[in-house]
């Protein structure tokens, strides 16, 4: 039901961009900047251009958002159902703008294997959830963003001197998460890694405390928040990759992509971007400069 | 859908088939040597032996065995010094798993053979182990094989439990691969599926086949 | 039971027994002791590792949290097995009906129909239900039971009635039934008290193999488990998993002793013959056969 509405929607927005296209009317971003003008002002739900999916779900009041719920500061959610992190922060901005409260959001766990396929299928109508932005996925769906720039690290334990940087994981079991970006960049350019890969980053916590695995590898930020939580981990070397955080929707939403970097860049400015890194991840790390957003 | 896909990456589904296969050897040999250990404890004349026998195939025939793989990963660290991870975690939680399994087929195979026959071997004076092993077993065998070849036919498709815990066989390949091919996902899980049934359908066949002759030859 | 594998002991005997059962028993509590000692001296058995059952910490309250393990993770997974247990069912008798045509193709789809879904690993299923359909995730997890244990019920039928004697079918035709109604009326009531037993069973493996929805993402007991654990760290690892495995046994070892009682009662009323110990899993074979409880 949810997925024929949306794919609805998403073949009406197409209809509107090809009717806007032989009107004469500008380039996609352009556009989708004079139509975010008219959200901007308040928070109350906008005059969306018809047919958009913005329109849709201001219209309908609610939204549903894929997160991760295993993330220590990006996403996670306690047994009260309440979800909490930067993610989380970041999907209520978006809700906000639609005019869609916090209680109207309904979120959605997304895991490596699902986060695709739910977007495709219009299951979720977006997906923040620690998601970096790169071209194989960008075959099958769209990124937002970027609102957050991370990159892979290494976490091994304190009194292990042995690895320093990626090049010293030759030889060593590296713990990560199978599906994710950092597991594809660790097959591709250090083969001599043992890669063991999980389902979750806070599933690699006890077997690296155990000795069963060398180190954990992924996002610097994620890996500082289990250093910071756990006083006989520690965070090795520079990052070594780029990992752009983006919000992933489909494909071929173009307006609705636009219209989510307006809302990205207008929360860098009014200081709503900061505040929701200050209430989460901010606690246990410094706040960065938010990135430039990415308009492809 | 672009069948190329699965010949293009055959070097990563033949290497994702090889642990999947000897995964099910391994564990399927370990299985066969604790499975039948338990079985025997569980005729055994010790009541505490068969006590054991009982909750230790009650307790892992009614848990999971993602939970189990949880078991061998995650809480066993806690309780012993092992340190188990990736296929070595596998292979005993499937072995525990699986043993379960082989015990009550064992079990209902030595039930199977006539009473006479037991009560033969004890009248000429065999002991409890003789009776076992050289009368009771050997006749048990033949009503126990094809349902013990169905228990490693689960095992085989049970193997694909261990992705979610660190080991790249077949499944994990397939989802390495359907990560790396997200527009060709679909015909990637249909080479998993090909490599699947080339072990199950044949096996299933000898099962059947055996089944029948064991039948045929009551 | 009164075994013959070995003589009824004298007094001697006896106590030789008892004796051995004793210290092969306290061998055994011995080996669990160690585990327990070990365990202590990494504070496993720190009140506050199982503080999260009783008083959690980060706010919440201990009843949101058995409320998310009981109601939540338990209730979907429960949810999934109500949901697929019954069109298993139904499908696998309509599989086993459909390959006892006499219409050779039409048999042999069937036969295809079951040998393809039996060898398929249940989270292949799943998996390819949520990629090639785009599915849900509590849609993908009924859709891989469903079709993998409608093959194995297909085949425990097809067991069952393989088991009847001829004379059953032959008689149901003599006295002028069609074959549908000999199958309906004679064969599948007297297939099915047999089956019974391992019909339950496989019940039992359904409920299990629902955990598997954890790895794509559907919300049942073990990921719930993983999810509070999740959120309030590994140190809770342990209490929530003592938890969740004993959830797991009390659902399961009950069905499985309803599975017995059925099977005590369908030999009281009948000497079934002794079938389906040979079929699918290798869990089905565990209630069949002349096993004495």
């Amino acid at each position: 039901m949810r997925s024929a509405r949306t794919g609805l929607v998403a073949l009406l927005s197409v209809s509107t961009l090809a009717l806007a296209a032989c009107s004469g009317g500008g380039d996609d971003a352009g556009e989708a900047e004079e139509t975010a003008g008219g959200g901007t002002a308040s928070e109350a739900p906008a005059d969306f251009p018809e047919g958009s999916t913005m329109a849709a779900l201001a219209e309908e009041g609610t939204i549903t958002i894929g997160t991760k719920f295993d993330q220590p500061l990006f996403g996670l959610r306690g047994p009260d159902g309440t979800p909490t992190g930067f993610d989380v922060e970041i999907g209520k901005i978006i809700a906000g703008k639609l005019g869609i409260a916090e209680d109207d959001i309904e979120w959605v766990e997304t895991v490596s294997a699902n986060r695709e396929p739910f977007i495709q299928s219009g299951q979720v109508d977006i997906v923040i959830a620690t998601y970096t932005i790169n071209d194989t996925r960008k075959e099958v769906v769209s990124f937002a963003g970027p609102y957050y720039e991370a990159g892979q690290s290494i976490l091994t334990l304190t009194e292990n001197e042995d690895i320093q940087g990626p090049d010293d994981l030759a030889g060593k079991r590296v713990c990560t998460v199978s599906g994710s970006t950092p597991e594809a960049n660790l097959i591709e350019n250090y083969p001599e890694a043992e890669v063991q890969a999980l389902q979750a980053y806070s599933d690699c916590i006890e077997p690296l405390r155990n000795g069963q695995v060398d180190a954990i590898s992924t996002d610097n930020v994620i890996l500082a928040g289990f250093a910071a939580q756990n006083p006989d981990l520690e965070v090795r070397g520079e990052p070594f990759t780029e990992e752009p955080y983006g919000i992933g929707l489909a494909l071929d939403d173009t307006d609705f992509r636009m219209w989510i970097n307006d809302v990205l860049e207008e929360s860098f400015e009014d200081g709503s971007w900061e505040q929701a890194w200050e209430d989460t991840a901010g606690t246990v790390l410094p706040t960065p400069e938010p990135p430039a957003v990415d308009r492809y | 859908m672009d069948p190329s896909v699965i010949a293009d990456n055959m070097p990563a589904y033949l290497a994702g088939f090889r642990l999947s296969l000897q995964l099910t050897l391994v564990a399927g040999a370990g299985a066969l040597v604790v499975g039948a250990l338990v079985a025997m404890l569980r005729v055994s004349p010790l009541g505490s032996l068969r006590a054991f026998g009982a909750v230790y195939t009650e307790l892992l025939r009614n848990t999971p065995l993602t939970l189990v793989f949880f078991f061998t990963v995650y809480v066993l660290p806690q309780f012993t010094p092992f340190r188990l991870f990736g296929y070595a975690a596998a292979v005993l939680a499937l072995t525990l798993y699986t043993s379960a399994f082989v015990a009550e087929a064992v079990r209902s195979g030595i039930n199977s053979v006539g009473i006479g026959q037991s009560e033969a071997a004890r009248a000429i004076g065999l002991t409890f182990g003789q009776t076992l092993t050289s009368v009771v077993l050997p006749q048990a065998v033949r009503s126990v094989i094809p349902p013990l070849i169905n228990v490693i036919i689960a095992l085989a498709k049970n193997t694909s439990v261990a992705a979610g815990f660190a080991v790249v066989e077949l499944m994990a390949t397939g989802r390495r691969l359907a990560q790396g091919n997200p527009a060709d996902s679909i015909m990637v899980l249909v080479g998993v599926a090909l490599f699947y049934l080339v072990i199950t359908i044949p096996a299933g066949q000898l099962a059947g086949a055996l089944e029948r002759r064991v039948a045929f030859a009551r | 039971m009164s075994s013959v594998l070995y003589d009824v002991p004298g007094p001697a005997a006896r106590r030789r027994e008892r004796i051995g059962s004793v210290v092969a028993g306290v061998l055994v509590l011995v080996v669990l002791g160690l585990g327990a000692w070990y365990a202590a001296g990494r504070g496993v058995f720190a009140p506050e590792r199982w503080a999260v059952l009783h008083d959690p910490p980060m706010g919440q309250s201990a009843a949101d949290v058995w409320r998310s393990l009981l109601v939540t993770g338990l209730g979907a997974t429960l949810r999934a097995a109500a949901l697929a247990a019954p069109l298993a069912l139904l499908l696998g008798l309509v599989l086993a009906v459909w390959r006892t045509t006499r219409i050779a193709w039409l048999r042999w789809t069937a036969t295809a129909v079951i040998e393809l879904f039996r060898g398929l690993p249940v989270l292949l299923v799943m998996l390819f239900a949520l990629l090639a359909f785009g599915w849900d995730a509590f849609s993908a997890v009924v859709f891989g039971l469903v079709v993998y244990n409608m093959a194995i019920i297909a085949e425990i039928v097809r067991a069952g009635l393989a088991a009847l004697p001829k004379g059953q079918t032959e008689a149901g035709l003599a006295v002028g039934l069609s074959r549908a109604q000999t199958l309906r009326l004679v064969l599948l009531p007297q297939a099915l008290r047999t089956m019974l037993p391992s019909l339950v069973a496989q019940l039992v493996v359904l409920l299990k193999d629902s955990s598997l929805g954890f790895i794509v993402g559907y919300e049942e007991l073990l990921k719930t488990i993983q999810n509070n654990t999740y959120f309030f760290g590994n140190a809770s690892l342990v209490a929530l998993f003592t938890v969740g495995a004993g959830v797991y046994l009390l659902v399961n070892i009950t069905l499985s002793r309803l599975a017995m009682r059925l099977q005590g009662r369908s030999r009281r009323t009948a000497a079934p013959p002794e079938i389906a110990a040979t079929v699918g899993d290798g869990a089905t074979g565990a209630t069949t056969g002349r096993i004495t409880p």
